[in-house]
């Protein structure tokens, strides 16, 4: 929960987080030390220096760390958890589901963990639908379009094989559909950071939400384009909000092209933790407004509260079927243990 | 003394070809984005540079056209015998520095590494990302000069070569306007127009509002993606320390070395 220092409650849903391990015991191989490494610099460069890690617990922080960062220090009612394996980087892979649901059993109704398979797995792909499907009853996955595996360094949402796996994600009611389409790894003789194939997916796909995690920065103009056209497309703000912080103006013109593309019930808060954390992003984001300039060159488009709160949890509150009031009761009756248990 | 100085010049001219070099994504000269990280000339003519991009992941294909880049600039030097490039902490970097240092061409090169794919349609997409974002600029300081929409959509080359602009973003891009202009045949003489379209096309005035709000979008992104490359690489570059030698011409370029405090009275 979100306390305003008007004292208004905010319920708040972090769209994208990660329980982790990049630890120098898991890493496979060179590109598993260089890929924290990157996330690392991430983090120093757009945290502010109160906030900033030691690299070891950068690398891997345990149950106690995340609990307490996203609920205890951190405003977050609820939190997704999204599964990036990276198989060829990291022994035990790097966010696994196993390993983020052992974790988040000790405080089910706050977490939502999601899912995740590689469409170039084929009938192995579908057959891990099934199994996470059955066995963690997932309601998201996150697609990471640009892992590397065997000879393969990436591929596209409308291949044929992924097609497949959408097709029975359809199915079986798995209906969020988050898209790394970010600061990335290669596909080689393509831009690396195209984003055209969203447009096909969720033309093809119109059950599925497509959340198109970093908005497609850096492809942020042809994201907003290609999210008007679909509705069912949504922007997560993860790396794009902690530039709130270190080039305010340039976050500025960021939201008030989101607003005026993509909309406001469209928008969804995450943090990325733990590549940053939330209480101060959250913050920043309630006291923030749009320059006056910048805001009149849109239309008027401006950050209200009523638009904040959407943000902040309502709007993912939707796509996951999360009754919020409901909700509320049911954390008031199951407080954040400070104490140690 | 004199072997110093000519030295110093060498490599001042080898950093001036550099900043020809840009980051196709960014429209950013690679000088301007700190990734060069050493030049060297050796006895025989020889250069070496080195440079490094913010991220071990940065996109190859822009890496490998940086890189023939460099080769192509600094082989235009007279004085030049031979060029080493050598790209730095990459994920592609052996493939990279094995296929600028082959004296091959880019195409082949590339192909060879892509299963025969071309760049073309990248690098012709990013051209006309960088076009957008020079012409805005430009565009917008016009029209404040001649205020209506009409007449700045009609406005000939030749005006536009004469005009002054005092802002410091307007004085950097005009020139980098006008080259692209050039470099394309999109406008060459005096009597062409100068704000065309990126196909050619004449910009309606009841339309420039739209044509504005589109060049907008690209520069946001664009600028986005600078900012966030600026910070990467600072981040990454700290580790860079200056040698036991002392600060090289390439510190300061960097902006590594801290300036100088005035010495104290009585010292």
């Amino acid at each position: 929960m979100f306390k305003t220092p008007e004292g208004k409650e905010i319920f708040v849903i972090d769209g994208h987080t990660h329980f982790w391990d990049g630890s120098p015991e898991n890493q496979s191989n060179i590109h598993g030390k260089q890929f924290i490494d990157c996330f690392y610099a991430y983090h120093t460069n757009l945290s502010p220096t109160e906030e900033l890690w030691e690299k070891s617990k950068f690398e891997k922080y345990s149950e106690e760390d995340i609990y307490r960062d996203l609920f205890i220090d951190g405003p977050n009612d609820m939190a997704i958890i999204q599964s990036t394996y990276l198989k060829d980087f990291y022994k035990n892979g790097f966010s696994s589901i196993e390993r983020s649901t052992k974790m988040a059993a000790r405080h089910p109704e706050r977490f939502i963990v999601n899912g995740s398979f590689d469409p170039r797995d084929g009938e192995k792909a579908l057959e891990y639908i099934h199994y996470m499907k059955e066995e963690f009853d997932i309601k998201g996955v996150k697609m990471y379009t640009a892992e590397w595996n065997g000879d393969s360094k990436g591929w596209a949402l409308n291949d044929p094989s992924a097609y497949k796996c959408f097709e029975l994600c359809d199915k079986l009611g798995i209906r969020n559909i988050h898209v790394h389409k970010g600061p990335t790894i290669i596909p080689l003789s393509k831009d690396a950071f195209d984003v055209h194939d969203v447009d096909y997916a969720a033309t093809d796909f119109q059950n599925l939400n497509w959340i198109i995690e970093h908005c497609g920065l850096p492809r942020l103009d042809d994201f907003c384009w290609i999210a008007t056209q679909e509705t069912n497309v949504y922007g997560g703000l993860a790396v794009a909000l902690p530039f709130i912080h270190s080039r305010p103006r340039y976050f500025a013109e960021v939201i008030a092209e989101l607003l005026w593309w993509v909309g406001e019930d469209k928008i969804l808060f995450g943090s990325d933790y733990a590549i940053w954390t939330p209480q101060w992003l959250v913050e920043k984001l309630w006291a923030f407004q749009i320059p006056e300039d910048i805001s009149s060159e849109r239309g008027g488009v401006q950050l209200t509260e009523e638009i904040k709160e959407k943000i902040l949890g309502l709007n993912a509150a939707k796509l996951y079927n999360i009754d919020v009031e409901a909700k509320k009761k049911q954390l008031a009756g199951a407080p954040v243990q400070i104490a140690a248990e | 003394m004199f072997l110093a100085n000519l030295m110093i010049e060498r490599e001042l001219e080898v950093w001036d070809r550099l900043s020809a070099v840009s980051d196709p994504e960014l429209d950013e000269p690679i000088t301007d984005m700190n990734f060069v990280e050493r030049v060297e000339i050796s006895d025989t003519d020889a250069v070496l540079v080195e440079f490094r991009l913010p991220t071990y992941w940065c996109s190859p294909n822009f890496a490998f056209l940086m890189a023939f880049g460099i080769r192509t600039e600094v082989l235009a030097l007279p004085w030049v015998r031979e060029v080493t490039v050598q790209l730095n902490d990459h994920c592609f970097g052996d493939e990279v520095n094995a296929g600028v240092n082959s004296g091959r061409s880019f195409r082949e090169i590339f192909a060879e590494n892509c299963d025969g794919a071309v760049l073309d349609e990248v690098v012709e997409k990013f051209a006309a990302k960088a076009f957008d974002r020079r012409q805005e600029v430009v565009l917008l300081a016009a029209r404040s000069l001649v205020g209506s929409a009409a007449n700045v959509v009609s406005m000939k080359l030749g005006v536009l070569r004469k005009m002054h602009f005092s802002g410091e973003e307007e004085l950097r891009q005009l020139p980098r306007y006008l080259d692209l202009l050039e470099e394309r045949e999109l406008a060459v003489n005096d009597d062409d127009l100068a704000f065309p379209t990126w196909e050619g096309k004449v910009i309606p005035a009841e339309e420039l509002e739209a044509h504005l709000k589109r060049l907008r979008s690209t520069r946001i992104n664009m600028e986005f993606n600078g900012a966030m490359c600026r910070g990467l690489a600072s981040t990454r570059y700290h580790e860079v320390e200056i040698g036991p030698e002392g600060p090289t011409l390439i510190d300061f370029m960097a902006g590594r070395v801290p300036p100088r405090t005035a010495p104290q009275a009585g010292h």
